[in-house]
């Protein structure tokens, strides 16, 4: 079997060449989707409808980040949504119990907001850290573990709530608003973060042994597990991430409307995942990039933008819209590798 | 029914890979061919080609004379010809005559004939020679057995073409007896049959011509009476076989033990493994497809669950509970299973090559100038023949891939390598490279195991060779020792 070079490099050199164009993909239906929007509402091409969706996108966007390690590794989270309304339930739970303070003691209002950003992060690091050692330790598929753990976090939440809503306190919300409604630099603080989570995700991706792992992991477990590398360990380390990123993205959305209700986060997983696999990662993992997340997410948000501020199509459906996006794409992406 | 097969020019390319160069040979009917070649020689594609399973690039099939396409196995069946697979496709939890009209159930109305099946089962069974009712479940069935049934559910389509895979790999050599008295009777009722096998003896015992491939080319067919051993040897090699290894150099008489391993035991494969392997040796590993070779090396690394055993690398016991561990130590293994568990076919050559030592290049971002750097030399060192650097690993040939995944599991400097199959699919060319890679290393200062089925490459190579047999190690043979003769005695058990 002697190769021949030069078919094969052509052939390497057309594949790649195909796929850098599909690639762009997102971004050219991020950039139609835009001027379909401007020549339908004038209001679209506004700075401030164009920092209002991002700062509505930095949510999700944010978690799809956490979303896209989990799916390259070849996994999946059902419950990111659950998950931060949970979190912004305890937040606001422990928060306001600090507030009427602990056995004499009072804490300032600061302290207060600290400790509940931490207990999001510590809960999000748990909460994944629980859905891998489910996962890798247990050997139960992430689709069943993390469905298990949506039904889970709503309902203890619906409990901690008693069915109804958990508002934070007036005293702190002045203090915490700044956090969601806040600009820098004239650009909203919850971009900003957005901005960071994703170049970080994009370096850790593509930059580091662990993102090496995490594709490798998801190319072919089997190959990852031969060549020496921990592969229930990076698992792992991916669902923490996410977690992590919830408890992100549930501290920026806390301060936006100040309280936690069943119906919280509901459908985030829908989106998040959307956005993963809008932006070309593929499903079945091993490969993927973090900033075509980033795009899926705002082409997910511009779409619900659109639906708002026109009436073509009922903003009701805009669940139907997505889900309709989802489909397509991945019907375009059968059969790319 | 006669039944004559023309190859006419038959091509086939996978990818920018061509597998088959322009075949043409003709069979006639109520014969048994013995069709040699390496592994990676196009004899299993031409013979998926001739059953359906894959279509010619380009070229013609002809039966009895009449250009055919097979688009399907089920069509080349209609046909009367039949590929009996390595892994026999049998569903264990039927039963014989289950599995016999599998897809071909006789039906009354819209109900099954069970009776009928039944019948008509036991009468085929009885044709082959299998003494168990048609009821009996597949899994209850030794190999031999399943064989026979493969081979009665072949008959029971009229089959007029048999061809057969290596079907005396697992066999012992009473069974294989048998399997050759219903050949010859299946010969005399008119069926012709293509063998496959990589064992000459019984190629010489069995069939009444050969046809050697060689690189996806028709290389020279004979009839057996005419042709030595040694010839067929030479013929499927390409050159005289003494050419393609290297000399042996001898281990020196102090070299240190680079691995001991004592008394492992993997549940259900290996029981009290104990050998060692010293500094500057190439130690080879024999036996047939099951006896716990695999197996046992999986267990070393900690990707397999041992119940018992000590390791000791470098005159050290070691704890080795995965892969890493093994690695750090100095210990590393190359699988058989090169697209499934040795090299990810759909990333580049250079996150292939680095995998194993990212940590060399993550300060802590990863300088990807550095993994480049690397891959130019492992290209240049290993002889990996690409066009182009950044192309993915499946782009390459076999005996490409064989060479990266062995650069690859080389990156991290082991003093001991276990190579499981390292010429499995490779071409004549690569694999004379890898033999004299494998001396390479060995003079270096390495310790070398290569586990093997070609046994030629094992007596080429190999300083010693562990015969082992049903998880259990048979014998250990040296230099003065190490003949086909031997090694087959011991592996089967005839000893």
């Amino acid at each position: 079997m002697r190769p021949a070079p030069t078919e094969a490099a052509q052939a390497g050199r057309a594949m790649r060449l195909a796929h850098h164009l599909y690639g762009l993909g997102p971004l050219v239906g991020l950039v139609v989707l835009c001027i379909v929007g401007t020549l339908l509402n004038h209001d679209f091409a506004t700075v401030d409808n164009l920092m209002n969706v991002l700062t509505r996108t930095s949510f999700i966007g944010i978690i799809a980040v956490g979303e896209t390690f989990v799916i390259i590794s070849g996994g999946i989270d059902l419950s990111v949504g659950s998950m931060a309304a949970l979190i912004a339930g305890s937040m606001i739970w422990l928060m306001n119990g600090l507030s009427a303070g602990v056995g004499g003691h009072t804490f300032a209002p600061l302290e207060i907001i600290a400790i509940g950003i931490a207990l999001a992060f510590v809960l999000g690091g748990l909460f994944g850290w629980a859905h891998g050692l489910l996962i890798t330790k247990g050997r139960i598929e992430p689709f069943i573990v993390t469905l298990g753990t949506l039904g889970i976090f709503r309902a203890v939440l619906t409990w901690l709530a008693d069915g109804g809503a958990l508002t934070l306190n007036n005293s702190l919300t002045d203090l915490y608003s700044p956090v969601y409604y806040a600009s820098l630099l004239g650009v909203p603080v919850p971009i900003w973060v957005f901005l960071v989570v994703a170049a970080g995700g994009t370096l850790i991706l593509n930059r580091t042994a662990f993102g090496r792992h995490v594709q490798a992991i998801g190319s072919n477990e089997q190959v990852a597990r031969y060549a020496a590398i921990r592969v229930d360990t990076v698992k792992i380390v991916t669902y923490v991430l996410l977690g992590i990123c919830v408890g992100v993205a549930t501290v920026l959305y806390v301060p936006r409307l100040g309280s936690a209700t069943p119906t919280t986060g509901i459908l985030w997983e829908l989106e998040a995942i959307a956005a993963v696999v809008v932006g070309g990662t593929a499903l079945k993992g091993g490969e993927g990039r973090v900033i075509g997340t980033v795009i899926g997410a705002i082409l997910l948000s511009v779409i619900a933008n659109i639906l708002n501020l026109t009436s073509i199509i009922s903003v009701y459906l805009n669940a139907a819209v997505q889900g309709a996006v989802i489909i397509v794409v991945a019907f375009l992406q059968r059969g790319r590798r | 029914m006669s039944l004559a097969v023309r190859f006419d020019d038959i091509r086939k390319d996978f990818g920018p890979v061509r597998v088959l160069h322009g075949v043409s040979f003709e069979l006639t009917p109520g014969r048994i061919y013995g069709l040699l070649g390496e592994n990676g020689a196009g004899k299993s594609t031409l013979m998926k080609i001739l059953a359906g399973y894959e279509a010619a690039t380009t070229g013609t099939l002809l039966i009895d004379g009449q250009a055919q396409q097979f688009a399907s196995s089920r069509e080349a069946e209609a046909a009367g010809i039949v590929l009996i697979h390595q892994e026999f496709n049998l569903a264990e939890h039927l039963s014989i005559a289950q599995n016999m009209y599998l897809g071909h159930e006789k039906r009354r109305g819209w109900l099954l004939d069970d009776a009928a099946m039944r019948a008509e089962a036991t009468r085929y069974l009885a044709q082959v020679g299998l003494k168990k009712p048609p009821d009996t479940k597949v899994r209850e069935l030794i190999v031999a057995e399943k064989q026979m049934v493969e081979i009665a559910k072949a008959l029971s389509r009229n089959a007029r073409l048999l061809i057969m895979d290596e079907p005396t790999a697992t066999l012992t050599p009473s069974e294989t007896e048998r399997l050759f008295a219903l050949m010859t009777k299946l010969k005399a009722e008119g069926v012709t049959i293509i063998y496959i096998s990589h064992k000459l003896d019984e190629v010489e015992h069995i069939t009444d011509e050969v046809i050697v491939m060689r690189d996806g080319r028709f290389v020279a067919r004979g009839a057996t009476a005419g042709l030595a051993r040694q010839q067929m040897a030479n013929l499927m090699v390409g050159r005289d076989v003494s050419d393609m290894f290297p000399d042996k150099a001898a281990v020196a008489a102090d070299a240190l033990v680079a691995l001991k391993v004592e008394g492992l035991v993997v549940p259900d494969w290996v029981e009290q493994l104990s050998f060692e392997v010293r500094a500057g040796e190439v130690l080879g590993f024999a036996g047939l497809v099951g006896a716990g070779r695999t197996e046992a090396f999986e267990a070393i690394l900690g990707l397999r669950r041992r119940s018992a055993g000590r390791i000791e690398i470098g005159g050290h016991a070691v704890e080795v509970k995965r892969p890493l561990d093994a690695m750090r130590h100095g210990l590393t293994y190359l699988s058989e299973d090169r697209k499934g568990k040795a090299l990810h076919v759909n990333l580049n050559l250079q996150d292939n090559l680095t995998l194993m030592t990212l940590e060399q290049y993550a300060h802590p971002l990863l300088d990807l100038k550095a993994g480049r750097v690397a891959l130019k030399q492992a290209v240049a060192d290993f002889g990996i023949r690409t066009g182009d650097l950044s192309s993915r690993a499946r782009m390459l040939s076999g005996g490409n891939q064989q060479k990266l995944a062995l650069a690859k599991f080389l990156q991290p400097r082991p003093n001991v390598i276990v190579l499981d199959e390292p010429t499995r699919g490779v071409d004549v060319g690569s694999k004379r490279d890898i033999y004299f890679l494998i001396h390479r290393l060995a003079a270096q200062g390495r310790a070398v195991i290569v586990i093997s089925s070609e046994l030629i490459e094992l007596i080429g190579l190999c300083h010693r060779v562990a015969v082992m047999r049903a998880g259990r190690l048979q014998a250990t043979l040296d230099l003065d020792h190490l003949t086909e003769e031997e090694l087959i005695a011991h592996a089967t058990g005839t000893h």
